[in-house]
């Protein structure tokens, strides 16, 4: 066993594999030479050469459609988005080609697109974003969200091995913040739609998933140690495809529900959640469902204003408090 | 068949052979699409129909300048290129009449289809896209050490949009064995091109990417061939991208259903009088390289090809509806179908 963090849990599981499989390449801007704005690709260029780590222009929709190019032809790109905000300049080649790649004309198109998301940095506007909701929508692309570093070896691991197209939002703020012991030497894979009980609990079910897992945890433990009611928190891990059932067990054992996410509100994957939850298990609700999300602004730099757009452990709190006082 | 006595040489290393072929394609391309037109007014089309009538020259002789391994991207005009790949007249007919034997399965449309065996990757609508694309496809035979060719056709109107810059420069910068053919026709939709670029030739859009860029009569079979063949060549021996702009005309409007009001009968009579077909006939039959008996017999074989290929699509049937929900992902392979439909109406 060797404690890693989230961003070394990555390298490794992109490095794997590379090793195991040499239709794996990486492209991206700034990840071969420097090794990436965030270090996650170090000494890739120098263990795989050029060939299998290519740097590239900025420029994202050339990255993800040459990427789909190459997918064609039965390769397995890894694209790098520098941060995840970038992502929608690539918006068109994802949503038009590569989502419909299979459906409307039976192509292959094994890739991942990965970067890193998420707010609680400091970043601005444009280092910040966490917009799953904008692709979540488009039917032929998963997306995957790892909260610990567990998952997200496994995770990029499962990701690069999928044949379908994957969006992986790594989470920056977790990129050094978390450690955790990982095997050495065992192919350590998560599967892709499969959802994780990160807490078990009986009185309220919170679903969430990426960084706010550990918001939720902070908020759980508050709960506990305060009011001593017993949260359980479901990481979906994998938000498409979605792990419906392990939403729906957790509910019918606690009958009350929260979902909360980073991302803003309106428009926000927590909106489908409840819908479903509306559909397919309306009786064994007590309570309404709750929503915790960002405010539907664009997200500030002031530490200040960043804290009270996002939501946090507090909120999560106050929430769960309405619930189990309904 | 012998050389006619005293017949010059034939140009850029091609066959008697190999003119029958192009002729062949030549003639097919618009064959098939007068049956399409037909079959459109009979209603048998079931979406727009779009017509490449003047631009099958072009789209012919360019994708004869490769070799069976390369693979070649069509924009919507580019019917021509995709039968020269061996795509088959009866699948383009199922596409265009969404019959459930179409190679998408009555999901995609038109020319919208692929055969990578073949050597085409279908388009989508967004244009300019499929020029990152087969940037990345061109990468890939870069990488692995293939000895193949990457062909992607635009029109005017795409040489405006932000993929087809990315792409172009991505592939420059990488410098992957591609050919970028512009068509350029004088107008995308119903907007000139005067409308659409502030340059005199879209060819010289090639300076910003530090590649050739050559402006070659697209009506001309045989130099768009020669010019093509020499930018695969350069492209096949480690040279990189080349911009080929094929100066023709748009004959007919953007699709069936435009009245082109845009567009004087004078100028479109102009380019009647500058066929591509009727060039190239003129040419290999006046040169002495092809005989009338030659074109005679093409002229039948390809009506008799479409005859059968009518015939074996017409009465074949639309998709079954549930159809709809597979496919878009390799896992699941199937998406569910919607609680509403399980109802009594």
């Amino acid at each position: 066993m060797a404690e890693v963090t989230y961003l070394e849990a990555l390298r490794q599981g992109m490095w794997e594999e590379m090793v195991r499989d040499e239709r794996v390449f990486l492209l991206g801007e700034d990840i071969g030479a420097y090794g990436g704005a965030f270090k996650v690709t170090d000494g890739f260029l120098e263990r795989f050469g050029a060939n299998r780590v290519v740097d590239t222009p900025i420029s994202e929709a050339a990255i993800v459609g040459a990427a789909a190019g190459a997918a064609h032809m039965g390769l397995r790109p890894v694209a790098e988005m520098q941060f995840i905000d970038f992502i929608s300049c690539a918006y068109d080649i994802l949503t038009n080609y590569v989502a419909t790649a299979r459906y409307r004309a039976g192509l292959a198109t094994p890739i991942v697109v990965r970067g890193p998301s998420g707010g609680y940095v400091r970043g601005g506007p444009f280092h910040s974003q966490m917009p799953e909701a904008a692709f979540f929508h488009t039917p032929g692309l998963k997306l995957v969200a790892p909260a610990t570093v567990r998952d997200a070896k496994g995770l990029i691991k499962a990701a690069i091995r999928d044949d379908d197209p994957v969006i992986f939002f790594e989470h920056k703020f977790l990129y050094r913040r978390i450690k955790e012991d990982l095997p050495e030497g065992e192919d350590l894979i998560t599967p892709i739609g499969e959802a994780r009980v990160a807490r078990e609990g009986h009185d309220l079910t919170v679903v969430t998933w990426s960084a706010m897992v550990w918001k939720t945890l902070e908020a759980a433990d508050q709960l506990e140690r305060e009011d001593g009611v017993s949260v359980e928190v479901i990481d979906l891990r994998t938000l498409v495809p979605m792990d419906t059932d392990a939403v729906m067990r957790s509910l019918r054992k606690t009958n009350r529900i929260l979902i909360a996410h980073e991302d803003t509100r309106t428009g926000g994957i927590a909106g489908e959640i409840a819908a479903r939850i509306n559909e397919e298990a309306f009786e064994w609700l007590d309570a309404p469902i709750r929503r915790v999300t960002a405010h539907d602004t664009p997200l500030p730099y002031a530490p200040t204003l960043e804290d009270y757009v996002l939501p946090q452990a507090s909120d999560v709190v106050a929430a769960a408090r309405w619930l189990l006082a309904y | 068949m012998t050389l006619a006595a005293g017949a010059p040489p034939i140009p850029a290393g091609l066959t008697h052979d190999d003119l029958r072929r192009i002729y062949y394609y030549l003639r097919l391309t618009r064959a098939l699409e007068t049956r399409l037109t037909n079959l459109y007014r009979q209603g048998k089309v079931i979406g727009g129909l779009y017509s490449s009538l003047g631009q099958e020259g072009e789209s012919v002789a360019s994708a004869f300048a490769l070799e069976r391994r390369d693979i070649l991207s069509p924009l919507i005009r580019n019917l021509g290129s995709m039968l020269v790949k061996g795509a088959r007249p009866v699948d383009v007919l199922r596409q265009y009449m969404a019959k459930a034997a179409s190679p998408t399965a009555g999901r995609e449309m038109n020319i919208h289809f692929n055969d990578l065996n073949l050597g085409y990757l279908g388009q989508i609508s967004h244009l300019g896209d499929m020029v990152p694309v087969m940037a990345g496809i061109a990468l890939s035979f870069r990488m692995r050490g293939e000895d193949r060719v990457g062909l992607v056709y635009v029109g005017d109107g795409a040489t405006s949009t932000g993929t087809f810059h990315e792409g172009v420069n991505f592939a420059a910068v990488m410098r992957v064995p591609l050919v970028v053919m512009v068509e350029h026709n004088g107008y995308a939709y119903s907007t000139p091109t005067r409308r659409q670029a502030a340059v005199e030739r879209l060819a010289d859009k090639a300076l910003a990417y530090g590649i050739p860029g050559i402006t070659v009569d697209g009506n001309d079979v045989l130099a768009v061939y020669e010019v093509t063949k020499s930018a695969v060549e350069r492209a096949r021996s480690g040279g990189g991208v080349s911009l080929i702009e094929a100066v023709t005309y748009r004959r007919r409007g953007h699709a069936q259903h435009d009245d082109q009001r845009y567009q004087s009968p004078e100028e479109v009579a102009r380019w009647e009088t500058n066929d591509p077909v009727d060039r190239y006939l003129q040419r290999v039959t006046g040169a002495g390289w092809i005989g009338e008996t030659d074109v005679a017999e093409i002229d039948a074989q390809v009506e008799v090809e479409l005859d059968a290929a009518v015939a074996d699509c017409e009465r074949e049937p639309l998709p079954e509806p549930e159809t709809a929900l597979t496919g878009v992902f390799v896992r699941p392979a199937t998406a569910p179908a919607l609680w509403f439909r399980g109802l009594d109406g």
